[in-house]
C-alpha cells in the first residue's frame, strides 16, 4: 500500500463527522426564562415539545416532512434489500443486512415522531400507499450493480447526513433528538458504502468498471436530492421561507448542495473515480468546485412518477403490507381476547 | 486421504461442524429475503436479526472447519465457491419462503432444535466449537421465544390466523425427522467428543417445547406425514437448493479471485 492510497481515518468523510454535527445536536434550555408562547421559543431558538401550543400549520408542516422523511426510510430498504441475497462475501452481507435493519429502526423513530403530532402509523403508511405523501425520490433509481450498494452508502447518505446534520437543530424537539441519533447511524453506512467503492476501485478490471459505472449514475441523482434550486426558472414554489422562519430548515438547497460537492469532489479523487460532470473545476475566487447544470426536467417528472422504479418501490411496499394483513389483525385479536381474559380474572 | 482409509478424527469434525455451518447459512439466507417482505416493520427489524445470528454461527463455525479439514479455506470458499452436492444442511432450511405462518413453524422447530443441539456444544472437546455454541445459545433463545410468541399469536388469533398456522404446521412436518436423523458425521463426532449427544437424543426435548406451544396455541400437532425429506447431509438436496445456491453465490462466482 502506497502512502497516498491511504484515508486518513481522521479525515471527515461526512458532515456528520465534522463539527457541524457536534455544534449543531449541543441544544442549550433556556425555556425557564423564555416562558412557553410559540413565538418567544422560536424567537429565542428553544425547542417545541409536543405538549407546546402550536401552529395548525407547523404542526401539518412537521407531520409532512417527518412522514416523508420516515418513508423515505422505508422505500429506501428496497434499493439494497435487493443485494442481501447476492452479497458477494458473507462479510458484506452481514453489514448490508445490518445497514437495511437500521433503515427499518429509523422509520420507526422517525413513525413515532410523527405520532407525537397526533398522527398515527397506520394513517401515515396508508397516506404512503395511496401516493398522496411522498419519499425521497433518489429511491425511484435501480441499484443494478453491486457497486451501487457502495454509491448508495457514499453518494445518497452522504447527501443525506448533510442535509440531516441541520435537522439536529430543528425548532421540533423529538425530530431534532431523532435526527441526531440517526445522523450517527447515517455516518456509518456512509463510510460503508465509501469503503465498499474503495475496495471495488482497487479491484479487478471489472470491478473499477463497476465502480465508476455506479459513480456515473448516482451522482446526479445524488446532487437532486437537495431539492430544486433556490432561484431561478427551475425553483419550486415551495416551503423553504416559512420552513426557515420556523427554524425547521437552517440552510437553503443550494447551500446544502454546494457544501455536498465541496466535500465529495476530493473523495472521488482518492477513490479514483471520475465523477460525470464536464464542468467541475476548483474556483479559487469562490472556494469552491464549480459544477455544472442539474437536468431539473429529470428531477421533476421522476418526482411526478415517471422514474424507472416508482411503480415498483410502491407496489412492493403495498404487497408486503397486503400480505401481512391478516397477521396484523391475528396480533390485535390475540392481544384483545388476553386482555379480555386478564380483566375477567381480576 | 488414500481410497479406502479411515477419516482421520480432524476430518470427522470437519465434516460435521460443516453441517451444523450450513444449516445456519442456508436459513439465514432465507431469512434474509423476509427483510422489506415482512407483515410490519418491526418483524422486517427481528427477522433480520435473526437472520444476522445465524449468519455469524455460520461465519465463525466456517472458519474452523477450514482448520479442521486441514484446507485452510475461508468462510467465502465455503459459502461461495462448493456446488449443490457439497452441501450438508437438512430440507427444512432451504425450502422457498411461504408465508409468515410457515417461517414461524420453520423458525420454531429449527430454533428449538439449535437449542438442544448448542446446549450439547457447550462441553464440546473443540474450543471454538465450545465457544461458538456458547454466543449462540443465548441467541437460539431469543428466536425460540420470537417463533412461540407469534405461533400462539396467530394460532390463537383470527380464525384465518389459526388455519395458516395449522397448515404451517402440516407443511414443515415432513422436513422434521431429518434434523434428528444420527447421520454419520454426528456419530463421529460424539465419539469425539465434539458434542455431547446423538441428534436422535435430542429430539425429546426439542419436540417437547415445540408441543407445548402448539397446544398452548390452541393448534394440534399434525399426524404423521405420509413421507420425510432426506438427504441433505449427504448432500442430496431439494429442488430449491439450487436456485438459493445460485442467487447466493453469482457475483463471488463471476469475478474469481477478487476480494470485495
Amino acid at each position: 500500500m502506497y502512502g497516498n492510497d491511504v484515508i486518513d481515518p481522521n479525515d471527515p468523510l461526512n458532515a456528520a463527522e465534522t463539527p457541524a454535527y457536534d455544534e449543531a445536536r449541543q441544544h442549550e434550555d433556556r425555556r425557564d426564562e423564555v416562558g412557553g408562547g410559540f413565538d418567544a421559543l422560536i424567537a429565542a431558538d428553544q425547542r417545541i415539545e409536543p405538549r407546546d401550543a402550536m401552529p395548525d400549520k407547523y404542526r401539518q408542516t412537521l407531520i409532512r416532512q417527518i412522514a416523508q422523511h420516515a418513508h423515505s426510510e422505508i422505500i429506501g430498504m428496497q434499493p439494497e434489500g435487493n443485494w442481501i441475497t447476492r452479497a458477494p462475501s458473507l462479510r458484506r452481507k452481514a453489514i448490508l443486512t445490518a445497514k437495511v435493519q437500521d433503515e427499518a429502526g429509523h422509520g420507526l423513530y422517525l413513525y413515532s415522531a410523527a405520532e407525537t403530532l397526533g398522527i398515527d402509523r397506520a394513517e401515515l403508511l396508508d397516506r404512503l400507499h395511496n401516493g398522496t405523501q411522498k419519499y425521497s425520490s433518489i429511491f425511484n433509481y435501480p441499484t443494478l450493480t453491486w457497486a451501487d450498494c457502495g454509491a448508495i452508502g457514499w453518494l445518497v447518505d452522504g447527501a443525506a447526513i448533510m442535509n440531516q446534520v441541520p435537522l439536529c437543530r430543528c425548532s421540533y424537539g423529538p425530530y431534532a433528538r431523532a435526527m441526531v441519533r440517526i445522523c450517527k447511524e447515517e455516518s456509518f453506512h456512509q463510510r460503508q458504502g465509501f469503503e465498499i467503492l474503495w475496495v471495488l476501485s482497487r479491484g479487478t478490471e471489472a470491478q473499477r468498471e463497476m465502480a465508476q459505472d455506479a459513480a456515473n449514475r448516482w451522482w446526479w441523482p445524488a446532487l437532486m436530492m437537495f431539492g430544486p434550486p433556490d432561484s431561478g426558472e427551475a425553483a419550486s414554489q415551495g416551503h423553504t421561507a416559512q420552513s426557515m422562519a420556523w427554524g425547521i430548515k437552517r440552510f437553503s438547497n443550494d447551500d446544502l448542495r454546494q457544501k455536498f460537492v465541496d466535500m465529495t469532489v476530493p473523495q472521488a479523487q482518492k477513490l479514483g473515480l471520475t465523477l460525470p460532470d464536464p464542468d467541475l473545476r476548483w474556483n479559487e475566487e469562490r472556494g469552491h468546485w464549480d459544477f455544472g447544470p442539474i437536468d431539473w426536467d429529470e428531477f421533476w417528472r421522476v418526482l411526478r412518477g415517471d422514474g424507472p422504479c416508482n411503480a415498483e418501490r410502491i407496489s412492493q411496499r403495498r404487497r408486503a403490507h397486503e400480505e401481512g394483513a391478516w397477521v396484523r389483525e391475528a396480533a390485535n385479536a390475540y392481544a384483545a381476547k388476553h386482555v379480555r381474559s386478564q380483566e375477567s380474572a381480576a | 486421504m488414500t481410497a479406502g482409509s479411515a477419516p482421520s478424527p480432524e476430518a470427522g469434525s470437519a465434516a460435521y461442524v460443516l453441517a451444523v455451518a450450513d444449516d445456519a447459512m442456508v436459513y439465514a439466507q432465507r431469512l434474509g429475503e423476509w427483510l422489506t417482505n415482512a407483515p410490519q416493520i418491526e418483524e422486517d427489524m427481528a427477522l433480520a436479526n435473526v437472520s444476522l445470528d445465524l449468519l455469524g454461527q455460520a461465519r465463525a463455525l466456517y472458519a474452523r472447519v477450514g482448520e479442521l479439514d486441514g484446507s485452510g479455506r475461508g468462510e467465502d470458499d465455503y459459502a461461495m465457491f462448493r456446488d449443490e452436492r457439497q452441501w450438508r444442511n437438512v430440507h427444512l432450511v432451504e425450502q422457498e419462503r411461504g408465508d409468515f405462518a410457515r417461517e414461524m413453524a420453520r423458525m420454531l422447530w429449527f430454533a428449538s432444535y439449535q437449542h438442544e443441539l448448542y446446549a450439547a456444544q457447550l462441553a464440546s472437546s473443540d474450543p471454538v466449537v465450545a465457544g461458538v455454541a456458547g454466543k449462540a445459545a443465548k441467541e437460539v433463545r431469543y428466536h425460540l421465544d420470537h417463533a412461540r410468541h407469534w405461533v400462539l399469536r396467530l394460532g390463537d388469533g383470527t380464525d384465518e390466523s389459526h388455519r395458516r398456522m395449522q397448515a404451517a404446521l402440516e407443511w414443515a412436518a415432513p422436513y422434521v425427522d431429518e434434523l434428528f436423523d444420527d447421520h454419520a458425521a454426528a456419530v463421529t463426532a460424539v465419539e469425539a467428543g465434539l458434542v455431547a449427544r446423538l441428534p436422535s437424543e435430542l429430539r425429546e426435548a426439542a419436540q417437547g417445547r415445540v408441543e407445548a406451544v402448539v397446544s398452548e396455541a390452541t393448534l394440534t400437532m399434525p399426524d404423521p406425514p405420509t413421507w420425510r425429506s432426506r438427504g441433505g447431509r449427504d448432500g442430496i438436496h431439494s429442488r430449491p437448493m439450487g436456485y438459493l445456491l445460485a442467487e447466493l453465490q453469482h457475483i463471488s462466482r463471476s469475478h474469481p479471485g477478487a476480494t470485495w
